[in-house]
């Protein structure tokens, strides 16, 4: 739908004020999220994309057009993007519609309404909203005016800051749909900026996990997930469960290596990287721990058993937090079972009992 | 009642605002959205007409822009006439010390609308003018209409600079203020009665008239919620 389609190629650096460091790319028919903690960078990037924050040096380019190096700072007019800022930025004293027309200055006067009213329907809203102004529409309703605003404009690439943090969960779970079947149509490259993993996880392509500046990994959402790279990004994803361990042995040929933590040995997937003797600390997600299959004695191959003693039960609506420590084990074991679960297997405080950990999940880290 | 005076005063007003009002937007403008090195020296020094008793502007504006000095002489070797005692010396005056009225709401304004608004203006492919007289106008206007009165009103009751810097010369620079002090002088209450309650009128009208139009435009859109 743009007038031509490229990928977006990103590297920049600044050292001053903010510090940023990152490099990516987004092919067109992406969506990447920018994801991380608030105050760690994210806006400033998608600023620098923009061309409303010039970065310290670094070179930003559009398929073979330069958007910025050391020589060229091409302005936001220049770059033709579709920017949706994280209140919107609607014009509040532009109804919905003069809104959009108000961004269609490329294109013949007399051909803007039509334009801005097809775009209108096209996110659902119609039948009196066009006459609206900002502050007499609701939040979700905003924000489908500003994402008509941007896509309007036929951009070259769509940028989204925090799009769904304004407005309601219900709201949300529909916009999620809505963005989601936009992806399909849309064949620019869309960066969308969030502090919300499971938003990466659910809408990404690719993920860019930004913290204090520094970019920390670049990659497949659920890959990011599974394989952190270091004990950072196992943070920023939210593990919780990373522990240290000593390498005892490798089997290449089964694709195991062994690692002992505290009493236990255990295996985990082999990394070649990692020799019999060397200190490494690794993850595992909640979803890698099982409670049940140890009661019902139904261990298989796959799976590591570890005793553990429990030391506190948290209920939490329908699920239950637990916190347990393993034998010669400085680290805490958490985990989240079912509420349904945990009374039928009695955890409670003081019980030890053991879990099962699945081995391909778990993931040894690289050292910082 | 001194017609000429009043008369002299309502043009002072006008063309003090018509010169300074656009002024004041542009100058607003880079106040409130650059940053640079001696920022707020230069907001203070905006500021000092707002402190300083209007004598001592007066006694400055009169000793700095006067025939014996360098400015005055480059003045008068350019236009061939001076500003002191003189309509136009009212009106660079009454520009200078209004300063602060005209530049204060409208920076104000120009800093409340939100970042995300003139973000999106530029990514909505709106050349920096056009982003002004489209958008921000638009936001900015009761506070452009409040450094209007404030400085109107402010002109039409200034004393002490004008005494200072014009004197009292009928129909070039004796202003309603001054008018009225004159009256007082020669204990002619009725027609000093007269003028200042023209003033005092003229001053509540003004006031009423621009807090109801501003709440107006104001509540129209609303701020948006940041």
């Amino acid at each position: 739908m743009a007038h031509h389609v490229a990928d977006l190629h990103c590297r920049v650096e600044q050292d001053s004020f903010i510090q940023l460091s990152a490099d990516f790319s987004v092919k067109a028919g992406e969506v990447l999220a920018v994801v991380g903690p608030s105050g760690g960078g994210k806006t400033t990037l998608l600023r620098m994309i923009a061309g409303l924050n010039r970065p310290s040096s670094g070179q930003i380019r559009y398929g073979d057009q330069t958007w910025f190096s050391e020589q060229i700072m091409l302005s936001p007019q220049q770059r033709h993007i579709g920017y949706v800022p994280q209140h919107f930025g609607l014009f509040p004293h532009l109804n919905a519609l003069e809104n959009i027309v108000a961004a269609l200055d490329h294109l013949p006067k007399s051909e803007r309404k039509a334009r801005a009213h097809a775009w209108l329907t096209r996110v659902n809203l119609h039948e009196g909203l066009p006459d609206r102004l900002p502050a007499q529409l609701s939040g979700g309703q905003r924000q489908r005016v500003a994402l008509a605003r941007a896509l309007a404009r036929e951009p070259s690439v769509l940028l989204l800051d925090e799009p769904f943090s304004a407005v309601d969960k219900e709201t949300r779970e529909r916009l999620y749909l809505e963005l989601a079947r936009l992806k399909e149509q849309l064949s620019i490259p869309v960066i969308m900026v969030t502090h919300d993993l499971s938003e990466a996880l659910l809408l990404a392509d690719k993920m860019v996990l930004i913290s204090q500046g520094q970019m920390l990994q670049y990659g497949v959402p659920h890959e990011v997930l599974a394989k952190p790279r270091n004990e950072a990004v196992a943070r920023q994803m939210g593990l919780r469960n990373i522990f240290s361990a000593k390498v005892v042995n490798i089997e290449p040929q089964r694709g195991i290596t062994w690692l002992k933590v505290g009493q236990h040995e255990i295996a985990s997937n082999y990394e070649p990287e990692h020799q019999p003797g060397d200190e490494v600390r690794w993850v595992i997600p909640n979803q890698g721990i099982r409670f049940n299959s140890i009661a019902k004695g139904r261990l298989c191959r796959s799976y590591n058993k570890l005793d553990v003693v429990i030391d506190s039960v948290l209920v939490m609506g329908e699920s239950v937090r637990l916190i347990a420590h393993v034998e010669g084990l400085s680290e805490a074991l958490n985990a989240e079972v079912p509420l349904h679960l945990a009374e039928k297997l009695g955890l409670a405080k003081g019980v030890a009992t053991a879990v099962a950990l699945k081995s391909d999940l778990i993931h040894i880290l690289e050292s910082e | 009642m001194d017609w000429q005076a009043l008369w002299l005063s309502v043009k002072l007003s006008s063309i003090t605002v018509m010169v300074l009002i656009p002024c004041a937007i542009i100058g607003s403008r880079y106040l409130a959205y650059r940053q640079f090195v001696g920022k707020s020296w230069l907001e203070a020094l905006i500021m000092v007409p707002l402190v300083l008793p209007p004598t001592v502007i007066g006694y400055y504006l009169l000793v700095g822009l006067g025939s014996q000095s360098w400015l005055g002489q480059l003045i008068i070797q350019l236009t061939g006439q001076q500003l002191v005692f003189d309509f136009s010396g009212l009106v660079v005056a009454s520009v200078l010390i209004n300063i602060p009225f005209a530049v204060q709401p409208i920076q104000r304004a120009f800093e409340a609308i939100p970042e995300d608004v003139r973000d999106a203006a530029s990514c909505c492919g709106m050349s920096p003018w056009t982003v002004l007289y489209r958008i921000e106008l638009p936001l900015i206007w009761p506070g452009v209409l409040t450094g209007l009165v404030l400085c109107f009103a402010h002109v039409l009751g200034e004393f002490g600079v004008v005494l200072m810097m014009g004197g009292n010369i009928a129909g070039e620079t004796k202003t309603l203020s001054i008018a009225i002090y004159d009256s007082v002088q020669a204990f002619d209450f009725t027609s000093a009665g007269t003028m200042s309650l023209v003033l005092l009128l003229f001053a509540i009208t003004v006031l009423a008239l621009t807090t109801s139009l501003s709440r107006r435009i104001g509540g129209q859109h609303g701020t948006p919620r940041r």
